[in-house]
């Protein structure tokens, strides 16, 4: 049996973490947003004590349990593959990266459920602020899950707080301080949970135009959109804003992250942003998978360099000064990154053998080195460097990061409107004549679903090929296990999740359109 | 002055006691799986089968969010371990998972119009994850005590020595049996907190009946483990060097030299029997109260003995020095104290839990309200 690393295994490993990551992120979204949605609602029915609005909360009720269940089926799964497929990975981070997992478990999850288990069957058992504390507990539960959960990946997109130890050859928390309040964590979480918010209230908005259409339930489908349109506009708002700021802090934390999803080889003051465009593969590169040039473009002047650093005078570092450096911006090209990682690696292997040795001194004074900030600074932080075969290595994949980018962006303005109008037609008392907008108001259903998993493509994608930012290779995370083995669950999960996904799709379309219960 | 008090070690042994009494709830908790391994055999009707998964059905997230955070905790205050067993363990614990995730959805979907699947595919999905999990899960946990096959490098990194990764585990006798003495202890459970949930004379009747030989079946299975493990060499670990060596009757030592945790361990025994017997005997519908502290206490002392007096909790019999400790696979101490402050909210979190579950569980399940229109009914 083959167990060495090779490309299959990565490849297979990072598609099976891929595969389970979107198939959970389809139901995760729809959690986050709808759970605040049904509180707002039942809210509403405990203050009027009108049993118009208990009917309305559950509906969306029933929706949301269809959703959860399977959102957290493939929640487990993500959890232990860090274990199972990444476990160099687990052991090289574990000491800051499994805290916010066990916090998440003993802080949210058991909140989440337990009060869910009181929102379902509570409703004739307990008195009614009970039942809607419970429902509110459920939805404060479901985000604060995603808040550990993101302060996890924000580390491994930005690792701050530790330092490395030889001895246990692993990165160890310092400071919880600084995992916490991570600027990639802050942004990733705002930017998370309110993209969540806006998904759905789209959702709600979609199905409610849907009754619109039919002509049924219209009192209900009124009250849902106008809910909807509230809590979504100004989630689009925020998810506008939070993701401006992601962008800013990730010119400074993920640089090739930020020119890749611009496509932006050549580094330059003064750069435009990118609205619209399409890439074509370069002629004059020889590796034409990794460049990319426009076809055509539609271009903001100077923008990109004003997210930046908040002016047209900033330079913008492109792949091509990431890769190979600029001397003028200072940026250090990877063939010195890679010598300097090397460095680091020695050390550590150095170390060891000193350790093996008994040469107590010669460790000692090694010891005493990996504690030094220069060496830190100057060297271990490009530890990960050590592990590339080419400079090239370094370059995510531009094309999906582009369009995955783009598309998140402009779908992201478009539910603005989305929101404004179903707003201001609703206020007006006319939406139900303004069926054109009913049917883009439905369209706009998988359209939230694209653009939020184009968040999480572009997120995962184009920080490749780190599993932590500049620290570890996933080629140096993976778990030796055949390719051929990882294969086969891939295909398994790809099967049985697939199979589950066309049961819940199947199941909530039977019950919208058997619609609220009488 | 707090820094004096809590020491690296405390705290790795602070931990190891949160994951042991989450390993001990999680066991305590199967008793979801373990009534669902007996939803054909029990209930003679649809209705009585719908009962039964709804009475456990308003409980199986409980048991779900459980293993989650058992894998969290563990993987966060020992994650050698989480790096080691999930990586080269690979095919038991993704055997495991899948049937986890096949329950998390019956619950749900089984009795909801248009779920493709059918009503019986997702019967079958809570039945295989009744059998398997409780089976697998407690064949895993016996490898901390029989030893697995695997070697760690200098950067510790894991190679699992066969080709099985995990699977040959299913071929040691012991492991075996305790697997199987997890699953009919499931099972058992399973019976106890199906007669005190639900108000049906023949169910109840039927359920004390198969209360006996499941009782048993957990009593062969389980001491023959016992026996065993109190007769077998363990991987001492010296503390001084370091170094791992095998020493014969180490289990026995381990309790014999900390009387309270054989105490704990005993009373575990006793309080499982004693839940049994007054339902049996004395038609008591209580025995669920008395089983599952003692189910907890049991495998909470299991645990502690795998882990303490200095004893390798994840021994490698192919590379002893490579045998994991509670000291040489856990966090750091800055990481193990942080999570310590976070730890002092579990208390608070078992108080609502606690809460809830008897708002919830007032009044008993009945079959009127398996039709009824106003519930949420699986």
């Amino acid at each position: 049996m083959i167990e060495n690393v090779t490309p299959a295994l990565i490849d297979w490993s990072r598609a099976q973490f891929a595969l389970t990551a979107i198939y959970h992120w389809i139901f995760v979204p729809l959690t986050l947003g709808l759970s605040f949605i049904i509180a707002m609602m039942e809210t509403i029915y405990v203050r009027t004590g009108n049993e118009e609005w208990k009917r309305l909360t559950r509906f969306w009720m029933t929706l949301f349990g269809i959703n959860f269940a399977i959102g957290v089926a493939t929640g487990i799964i993500l959890e232990f593959e860090f274990g199972t497929n990444w476990s160099n990975y687990s052991w090289f981070v574990g000491d800051i990266f499994g805290a916010p997992l066990a916090i998440e478990g003993i802080l949210a999850f058991f909140l989440e459920s337990t009060f869910i288990a009181v929102m379902f069957f509570g409703w004739n058992k307990v008195d009614k602020k009970f039942h809607l504390a419970s429902t509110w507990l459920v939805a404060i539960g479901a985000n604060l899950s995603a808040l550990w959960i993101l302060i996890a990946n924000a580390w491994m997109q930005n690792p701050v707080g530790m330092v490395f130890n030889p001895d246990t050859a692993r990165n160890e928390m310092v400071n919880f301080r600084e995992v916490l309040f991570n600027p990639v964590a802050v942004d990733k979480f705002l930017h998370t949970i309110s993209s969540g918010f806006l998904l759905a209230s789209l959702f709600v908005l979609g199905i409610s135009s849907w009754f619109l259409l039919k002509k049924r339930e219209e009192w209900l489908a009124k009250r849902s959109i106008l809910i909807a349109a509230i809590f979504g506009l100004l989630s689009s708002l925020l998810v506008a804003f939070t993701g401006d700021s992601s962008a800013r802090t990730l010119a400074k934390t993920q640089p090739m992250k930020f020119a890749a999803f611009e496509a932006l080889y050549d580094g330059k003051q003064d750069a435009g942003l990118v609205g619209l465009g399409i890439l074509k593969d370069s002629e004059e590169e020889e590796d034409t998978k990794k460049f990319k040039e426009f076809l055509f473009r539609i271009e903001i002047p100077g923008f990109l360099s004003v997210m930046t650093d908040g002016s047209r005078d900033a330079f913008v570092p492109g792949i091509n000064d990431l890769v190979y450096g600029n001397a003028d911006s200072t940026v250090l090209p990877v063939t010195e990154k890679m010598k300097r990682g090397k460095i680091a690696r020695d050390f550590l292997n150095n170390y060891k053998a000193a350790k093996i040795q008994n040469e107590t001194e010669t460790a000692e004074a090694i010891k005493k080195v990996f504690q030094k900030e220069d060496f830190l600074n100057e060297y271990f932080r490009y530890f990960g460097y050590a592990f590339l075969d080419k400079p090239e290595d370094a370059i995510p994949n531009v094309a999906v990061s582009f369009y995955t980018f783009h598309l998140m962006v402009i779908l992201g303005f478009l539910f603005i409107l989305v929101c404004l109008i179903a707003l201001y037609l609703v206020l007006r008392d006319k939406i139900e004549k303004n069926r054109w907008f009913l049917r883009v108001a439905f369209i706009s259903i998988p359209l939230a679903y694209i653009a939020s998993e184009s968040g999480w493509i572009l997120a995962e994608m184009g920080r490749q090929p780190w599993i932590i930012q500049d620290l570890m290779p996933v080629s140096v995370a993976v778990s030796r296990i055949s390719a051929g083995s990882v294969m086969t669950t891939f295909i398994l999960f790809a099967v049985l999740f697939t199979a589950l996904l066309v049961a819940e799709v199947s199941i909530m379309v039977k019950q919208i359109k058997t619609g609220p219960k009488h | 002055m707090t820094t004096l008090l809590i020491s690296y070690l405390f705290l790795q042994y602070y931990w190891w006691i949160i994951v042991s009494l989450l390993a001990s709830l999680l066991v305590f908790l199967m008793f979801v799986q373990g009534g669902q391994s007996m939803i054909y055999s029990l209930p003679d009707t649809d209705l009585r089968r719908s009962m039964i998964i709804n009475t456990l059905g308003r409980k199986w997230e409980f048991t779900f969010t459980t293993l989650v955070t058992f894998g969290g905790a563990f993987f966060a205050s020992f994650p050698l371990f989480y790096a080691t067993s999930f990586g080269g363990a690979y095919w038991v614990w993704i055997a495991i998972l899948f049937s986890f995730i096949i329950q998390a959805i019956a619950y749900e979907y089984r009795s909801k119009p248009a779920n493709i699947l059918g009503k019986k595919t997702f019967d079958l999905f809570l039945f295989l994850n009744g059998a398997l999990g409780p089976f697998l899960i407690g064949t895993v946990v016996a490898t901390f005590f029989t030893g697995s096959q695997y070697s760690l490098n200098l950067l510790f990194s894991v190679k699992w020595a066969t080709p099985w990764h995990g699977l040959e585990a299913l071929i040691n006798g012991r492991n075996l049996a305790l697997g199987l003495a997890v699953l009919f202890l499931a099972r058992v459970n399973g019976l106890l907190y199906i007669i005190n949930t639900v108000d049906d004379g023949e169910l109840l009747e039927k359920s004390v009946r198969k209360l006996l030989i499941n009782s048993v079946s957990f009593l062969v299975f389980f001491f023959f483990f016992l026996v065993t493990l109190l007769l077998a060499a363990g991987y001492a670990v010296n503390s001084e060097t370091g170094k791992v060596i095998l020493e014969k009757y180490k289990y026995l030592h381990n309790f014999l030299q900390m009387p309270l945790v054989l105490i704990i361990f005993l009373a575990g025994v006793v309080g499982v029997l004693y839940g049994i017997a007054v339902t049996i005997f004395k038609n008591s519908r209580k025995g669920i109260w008395f089983s599952g502290a003692g189910t907890i206490l049991a495998v909470f002392a299991l645990f502690l003995v795998t882990g303490f007096n200095g004893t390798s909790f994840y021994p490698s019999s192919y590379h002893p020095p490579s045998s994991l400790t509670i000291h040489n696979a856990s966090s750091s101490e800055f990481t193990l104290k942080t999570m310590m402050y976070v730890s002092f909210i579990i208390p608070f979190v078992v108080a609502y839990i606690w809460y809830a579950w008897r708002a919830i569980n007032k009044k008993r399940i009945t079959g009127e309200e398996m039709e009824g229109e106003d519930g949420h009914v699986y």
